[in-house]
């Protein structure tokens, strides 16, 4: 601001931009009945919804770092053939409706899938219909935004420290865990704040992939659809609320706490 | 103006007779009947409704049917929200009370549920009480659309406890849960087993004569096709409407 | 001064990056330090890094302590460097990040610590161990930086331009810490610069590249007095001319003829201070035996002094009083007469350069 004022052509659309994201938000808000919303929050199918939610969200996210930071870390720093296919490939969960991506899990992952068969045959292990499910059907979903952002922190953080760090002694290994990770740390904070959120909000994938039932698969969006489903779009309002409330109170809270960090 | 007519006069004779009796309204309605009719109808509908649209575009040249397959409960919830829509036609009654907007529904079929299974019954599943067996997956409709509503009665009325490993949005996600492999059993209807005999064989069981769906069927009242929704609800109420409906497995009303 | 023969580093860098081929021989022995000077774009800094491991080698060797590395990863080479802008890592304290090579090499975090605290000690630096890069200045952190290179006890130590990043009154001072450090280190040491002032200063022997190649080598006072290329001459501050001798007269390619002292037979060149050129509104008529008219082209203060720059026979730079300027009433296209004593000009043979 101090750089003199804004100009109309920039100021309008972002105004623009603005209301467009928040109008609908005004307009749960305007439709809630607030009246009954501590009532609901103690409603243990709807504690059940978030805390699966939370819980998958989180173990989502985990999965994503876990394999998502590896892998942008190749994409930004490693050169193999078909890298840039690997880049195209890693944005289709992207582009697939989420319900497809939950289908193609299923016939990746499923009881007959590609590996569950595999899987189940050998282990008797089978995803669908269980709390792991979505944690898959999430990280699916979310790992594209991991490793783009990563991947865009690891292009933008000087790699000659990198250099550095091996004339010091220090092996690849050791030189990504102790320069690469804490000096793209912000990055990968952001990015598993989008992922979380994202994993957060998932539905397509969750309810095709993993099913619906409470307690087990049944997350907050499931619950709200499955409200709404029922005709109580009031309750399919509260809920919302509620998963919007508590994101945006962690996002917040981790905010203040990582992102701000130098 | 005179379509309003028309569609008054037929939405008239077809509240007094609200049967299968009135074949001739159908077919010499095609008078005036033009246009785009929207049909929102229950996923357990798409294989019926679909040849009866064609059957009807058919009859009545000019006119076009388009179709919104869903849950009868995300049906009622999207015509409840505004959406365009001249006709619904929904699995349970429940779902067509919650449509404020619906003049005068009348029945037009019912269905009844089966236990749908892999083909040729791997599991060797005879009746509800099979389902409970340790480590079988069985798939049910959510509560709020009609296939699990009338899951729910069957087994309660059946006295069997089932833990299904899932509640599915509408019927076809359950069917296609079974399809998979990702389950061994599904509850769904009779016409949706018959639907997919290829891939599926349906047990039928006793029980299920206690929870059986009846599917109405209506006209909106701020249909924008007026005469087009009245001639469409008639032909589903038709001769040559409930063949088709029968052809698939429902039961007459 | 540097015996070959018991050279720690014996190299030959060839590394080809499309257009740019380099090409360099380097010897440096235990104890000594060589600067690598050259203009931008002649390829120090890929000499420094190839011998850091951190541009693989094209052809060549690199020996180090009779040991070969071309091969061997950075990690293992036991090189020490201190980069341009440092690269202090931004989230580790002074002390970890001096501590860190040390902790590479497997030594536990106490003995680690202790080491670092001992180089900060040494730089002067013991009161700013906790603080992060950031908060340091950039003479802190170049000392940091040295520490940092210094305390994994490396066999080769590289400096690439460690006074560039510095301000003139900052430079000065660490200039003279850093000739302490260097003298101290018992390895080999490598500085890359393109400041004539940190070659003479800090190193024992100069190498100086061009386009790649080493175009002249040898002790700071040879280099001064005989420069061999142009940009050797300019750092130098010599007017430089090449031409054929034959007894005490060079003829230069254009016909014009110098003449030395020295005799020269063959391809010879001839080198004079700008401050042995002397400035005549007329044709002098006195014992100088070079003269010729000039046209003045430029005028820039230098020190004290004016430093002009004459076309003529020759383009030479010559160094006058602003009185002597007065007198001369120096403006730009000033017609004049330049004489140079043969006394002051230096003239040598152009060989080929010793490799």
């Amino acid at each position: 601001m101090t750089r003199g004022r804004v100009p109309p052509a920039l100021l309008v659309p972002a105004i623009g931009g603005l209301i467009f994201l928040v109008l609908p938000l005004a307009g749960l808000l305007w439709r809630t009945p607030w009246a009954g919303l501590p009532q609901r929050l103690t409603e243990p199918g709807v504690v059940e919804a978030l805390k699966l939610s939370l819980l998958t969200a989180s173990l989502a996210t985990a999965v994503c770092l876990i394999l998502g930071v590896p892998l942008a870390w190749m994409l930004a720093r490693a050169e193999f053939p078909g890298r840039r296919l690997v880049r195209a490939l890693i944005t289709v969960p992207l582009v697939l409706p989420p319900v497809v991506g939950g289908i193609a899990l299923l016939l990746a992952l499923g009881r007959r899938g590609l590996l569950g068969g595999w899987l189940y045959s050998t282990f008797r292990v089978s995803l669908p219909f269980t709390t792991a499910g979505v944690v898959v059907a999430e990280a699916f979903v979310a790992l594209p935004f991991l490793v783009i952002s990563v991947e865009g922190a690891l292009r933008g953080a000087d790699s000659r420290y990198e250099e550095a760090a091996a004339t010091l002694g220090a092996s690849r290994w050791t030189t990504f865990t102790h320069v690469t990770l804490p000096l793209v740390a912000p990055g990968i904070a952001a990015g598993g704040v989008l992922c979380w959120a994202r994993a957060l909000g998932e539905f397509g994938a969750t309810i095709t992939f993993a099913g619906n039932y409470p307690g087990i698969t049944q997350t907050m969006p499931l619950a709200v659809y499955q409200t709404m489903e029922s005709g109580d779009l009031d309750g399919a309002v509260v809920l919302s609320l509620i998963l919007l409330a508590v994101s945006v109170t962690i996002l917040a809270a981790l905010r203040d706490r990582w992102l701000t960090a130098p | 103006m005179k379509l309003r007519i028309v569609a008054v006069v037929l939405a008239l004779s077809l509240a007094g007779c609200g049967g299968t009796t009135d074949t001739p309204a159908a077919s010499s309605g095609s008078a005036g009947v033009t246009g785009t009719v929207n049909v929102f109808a229950a996923a357990s509908l798409t294989e019926s409704f679909t040849t009866l649209g064609k059957q009807f575009e058919a009859a009545h040249r000019g006119t076009t049917v388009k179709f919104n397959f869903a849950g009868s409960s995300a049906l009622a919830t999207q015509i409840n929200q505004g959406a365009p829509v001249d006709v619904f036609a929904s699995a349970a009654p429940k779902n067509m009370q919650a449509v404020t907007e619906a003049v005068a529904p009348v029945t037009f079929a019912k269905n009844q549920l089966v236990i749908a299974v892999a083909k040729g019954n791997p599991k060797a599943i005879t009746g509800l009480s099979g389902l409970t067996a340790p480590g079988l997956k069985v798939a049910l409709c959510a509560e709020a659309v009609p296939c699990g509503a009338a899951a729910k009665t069957a087994l309660a009325t059946s006295g069997v406890t089932l833990t299904p490993v899932t509640l599915e949005q509408d019927v076809k996600a359950a069917l296609s849960k079974l399809k998979l492999g990702e389950v061994d059993a599904a509850l769904v209807y009779r016409t949706d087993a018959k639907a997919s005999a290829a891939e599926v064989d349906a047990v039928e069981f006793p029980e299920s004569a206690k929870a059986i769906n009846e599917y109405p069927i209506a006209v909106l009242k701020n249909a924008a096709n007026a005469a087009g929704a009245r001639a469409f609800a008639d032909y589903v109420l038709s001769a040559d409407g409930i063949a088709v409906l029968t052809a698939a497995g429902f039961q007459a009303p | 001064m540097a015996d070959r023969a018991v050279s720690l580093l014996e190299a030959r860098l060839v590394v080809r990056r499309g257009e740019f081929h380099l090409d360099v021989a380097l010897s440096i022995a235990r104890g000594e330090t060589v600067a690598l000077l050259g203009p931008n774009g002649a390829g120090k800094t890929t000499a420094l890094r190839a011998l850091a491991g951190l541009t693989p080698l094209s052809g060549g060797f690199l020996r180090v302590d009779g040991r070969d590395l071309s091969a061997t990863p950075p990690e293992h080479r036991r090189v020490g460097v201190v980069f341009q802008d440092y690269l202090l890592f931004p989230h580790l304290s002074a002390r970890d990040n001096v501590a860190f090579g040390p902790r590479r090499q497997g030594v536990d975090r106490r003995t680690a610590h202790e080491t670092a605290d001992r180089w900060l000690e040494r730089v002067g630096l013991t009161d700013l161990a906790r603080r992060k890069p950031r908060h340091l200045s950039g003479g802190q952190a170049q000392r940091v930086a040295l520490a940092r290179a210094l305390a994994v006890d490396p066999v080769l130590l590289l400096l690439d331009e460690p006074l560039a990043a510095l301000d003139a009154r900052t430079r000065l001072e660490t200039r003279a810490e850093l000739h302490r450090h260097l003298a101290a280190h018992p390895g080999a040491t490598l500085l890359v610069t393109h400041d004539p002032l940190d070659a003479l200063v800090l190193a024992d022997r100069l190498i100086v590249i061009e386009g790649g190649r080493v175009v002249q080598e040898g002790d700071a006072a040879t280099i001064t007095a005989r420069p061999r290329t142009d940009y050797v001459a300019q750092l130098v501050g010599l007017n430089l001319y090449r031409g054929r001798g034959d007894g005490h007269a060079v003829r230069l390619d254009s016909g014009f003829v110098l003449t030395a002292t020295d005799s020269v037979h063959g391809d010879a060149f001839v080198a004079f201070p700008p401050a042995a050129v002397a400035l005549h509104p007329a044709q002098p008529d006195g014992s100088p035996r070079n003269t010729w008219p000039a046209v003045l082209t430029d005028i820039q203060r230098h020190g004290d002094n004016l430093r002009v720059r004459l076309d003529g026979p020759i383009v030479v730079a010559a160094d006058i009083t602003p009185a002597a300027a007065a007198h001369l009433d120096l403006a730009p296209g000033r017609e004049l007469w330049a004489a140079v004593k043969a006394s002051e000009t230096r003239a040598y043979p152009a060989g080929v350069p010793e490799a």
